[in-house]
């Protein structure tokens, strides 16, 4: 057993980065997981979508001189704004073709998405604010930081305000109905455009939310988001792909596991080497895949 | 023409010839078969690193010393890609062909993460150099020469063992599944083996480039499975020239790096500022190619051409 302050030591320096890393997945494979059951198709641009939302955030701090956090919803709706553009220009198009056109299409948009950030802010990592956060002590020794704090309580809200959008509210109900059932939720006089355009504002605003705590947490970073596509994907099909909710606790799971695992649980050493983290994500989708793909949770096969 | 320009020329040839080996495995498996590779960096890597690793004299930085000669490094990277690609092909195959996508972007970023971190074999972000190239000892152009020779020669004749495979029941079959795997199923065909053999294949023609282009640059590094120099450019390559067409990922091979290296050429003459920064241009520009093609030209510019039937001669013959 641990004593007290080792106890302390482990809530400090694995539980809390694991739900921070946790919220981050979470909020990106909600996304995916929603394009993925109206859209049908895997967004591969998903990660870079939410690093722009980073550096809209750093845009609108610059300008206005605000903080982060107050800069967040500008973020979300520039970035959603963006979302719903690039549905305009690249989606669209090839909505009666195969799925897969798409999928290569974002996979031209991601690197578009990357190029251009790299060309307006430049490859050199940045941060929201200079300098060091003070940290909250409790108990004398368990260290909490400020923002690890409001990232968890936004993620929380926002992943609250999702279910109850898409379990009372006419068009959240008509987003579910267009998910499980599109030509019977075309019959019935849902307009499916009128639900892809709302996925895409909540995909990108919470994208957006996304990449902003990334880079608060550490960085910005113009590969940022790149480097998230594969745990929130593994999120996604490890919640059941085409269920937000299960996507939301998917992220959560896995994010506590990716931290968990670099724990000294067996001997001395980290169970698994920091460096492997993301390993860690893919070994997990590769089990699902071949034991359970449509996820955890039982949701559907596409 | 002075040696320069001819050197300049020869490596351009050799360039694209090593990228049509890319794009001719990538059309075996998209172009027969519909599925999606987006890891193509992970089996080039394969294939490149498997062979520098084997040729290279002994060295305090990775793993090495084996000294083998090329052929061999090559063949053991093709195999170790075909083995890579099988293994994928078995898991992925099975479901939503997004799957797949989502399978090979991981192998290819897993390997990245390894090829980084175990320096012992790989000396980490450093790359491994010194790799042979064949012909090497030959006095200029002449050794250059040679290889870009035995790279046009490896293009021809994996182009005609593709098309051949194109013309064959082997070929039909695939094209059968790829248009309606229900209709191939209920006709008797094991779906998921035919996919898994053509995935397999196509994984070996990539770690085939990637060898050969190990070889010729005789560096490789984590870098080599960036994918925007690999993954993408193929994709652009094969797209615009056109899949299912051997012909067009040829060409579309040829002509997607004229355009990447022509733009290359162009920004060199850019003030230093902007030379970096134009470097983002040329890929928002080749990201920008993709959409267009595929908005306005989906079939490339050869399109696929499926054998058709020779309905006027006698209903006897083979077709």
């Amino acid at each position: 057993m641990m004593d007290s302050s080792a106890l302390l030591d482990f809530i400090g320096l694995y539980l809390i980065p694991g739900l921070i890393t946790g919220c981050i997945y979470a909020l990106g494979a909600i996304g995916v997981s929603l394009l993925f059951g109206i859209l049908r198709f895997a967004h591969f641009a998903h990660g870079d979508v939410m690093t722009l939302g980073g550096y809209l955030a750093l845009t609108f701090v610059w300008w206005l001189g605000w903080p982060v956090l107050a800069a967040i919803p500008l973020a979300m709706i520039g970035t959603a704004l963006v979302a719903v553009g690039l549905d305009r220009a690249f989606y669209r198009p090839f909505r009666r073709r195969p799925t897969i056109i798409s999928v290569i299409a974002s996979f031209g948009v991601m690197l578009m998405i990357r190029s251009a950030i790299q060309l307006i802010w430049g490859v050199e990592p940045m941060q929201y604010k200079a300098g060091i956060e003070r940290p909250i002590i409790l108990f004398g020794q368990l260290r909490l930081q400020e923002r690890h704090i409001w990232m968890i309580a936004i993620t929380a809200l926002l992943v609250l305000a999702l279910h109850l959008m898409l379990s009372r509210s006419r068009i959240g109900r008509a987003m579910r109905a267009v998910s499980d059932e599109p030509d019977l939720a075309r019959v019935t006089g849902i307009s499916t455009e009128r639900v892809i355009l709302v996925t895409w504002l909540v995909g990108g605003a919470l994208a957006a939310v996304a990449g902003v705590f990334l880079g608060m947490d550490s960085k910005i970073d113009s590969y940022m988001g790149w480097d998230m596509l594969l745990p929130i994907f593994a999120a996604a099909i490890l919640g059941g792909i085409g269920s937000p909710m299960g996507a939301a606790a998917g992220g959560l799971v896995l994010g506590l596991i990716e931290e968990l695992s670099t724990y000294n649980w067996i001997g001395e050493n980290p169970l698994v080497p920091p460096d492997y983290k993301l390993g860690l994500a893919f070994a997990i989708m590769v089990i699902l895949l071949i034991w359970r793909p449509t996820g955890l949770l039982r949701g559907r096969q596409f | 023409m002075d040696t320069g320009t001819l050197l300049y020329l020869i490596s351009l040839a050799t360039m694209i010839c090593l990228y049509a080996i890319l794009t001719l495995g990538l059309n075996l498996q998209w172009g027969f078969a519909g599925l999606f590779n987006a890891g193509i960096a992970g089996f080039f890597a394969v294939g490149a690193y498997t062979t520098s690793i084997l040729t290279t004299p002994e060295s305090p930085d990775h793993l090495g010393g084996f000294s083998l000669p090329i052929p061999l490094g090559i063949l053991a990277g093709v195999l170790l890609s075909a083995v890579l690609g099988y293994a994928v092909a078995r898991i992925c195959l099975r479901l939503k062909s997004d799957y797949l996508a989502i399978a090979t972007i991981g192998i290819a970023e897993i390997l990245r993460l390894v090829l980084k971190n175990e320096s012992w074999m790989t000396n980490g972000s450093r790359g491994i150099a010194e790799i042979p190239r064949p012909f090497e000892g030959m006095a200029q152009p002449w050794g250059e020469l040679c290889f870009l020779l035995v790279t046009a020669a490896v293009v021809v004749l994996l182009y005609a063992t593709i098309e051949r495979a194109w013309h064959s029941p082997w070929g039909r079959t695939l094209r059968a599944i790829r248009e309606n795997d229900e209709a191939a199923e209920a006709a008797g065909k094991d779906v998921i083996a035919y996919r898994a053999q053509v995935f397999t294949l196509g994984s070996a023609v990539m770690g085939l480039a990637g060898g050969l282009m190990a070889h010729y640059l005789k560096f490789i590094g984590p870098d080599a499975t960036e994918p925007i120099l690999t993954t993408f450019l193929a994709w652009v390559m094969l797209i615009a020239g056109g899949s299912g067409n051997n012909r067009g990922a040829v060409l579309g091979a040829a002509l997607i790096w004229l355009i990447w290296s022509g733009t290359e050429l162009l920004t060199q003459r850019l003030p230093p500022d902007w030379q970096t920064r134009s470097s983002y241009i040329r890929v928002f520009l080749i990201g920008l190619l993709l959409q267009i093609v595929l908005q306005r030209f989906s079939q490339g510019l050869l399109p696929e051409r499926p054998p058709q039937p020779k309905r006027s001669e006698s209903p006897s013959k083979p077709v």
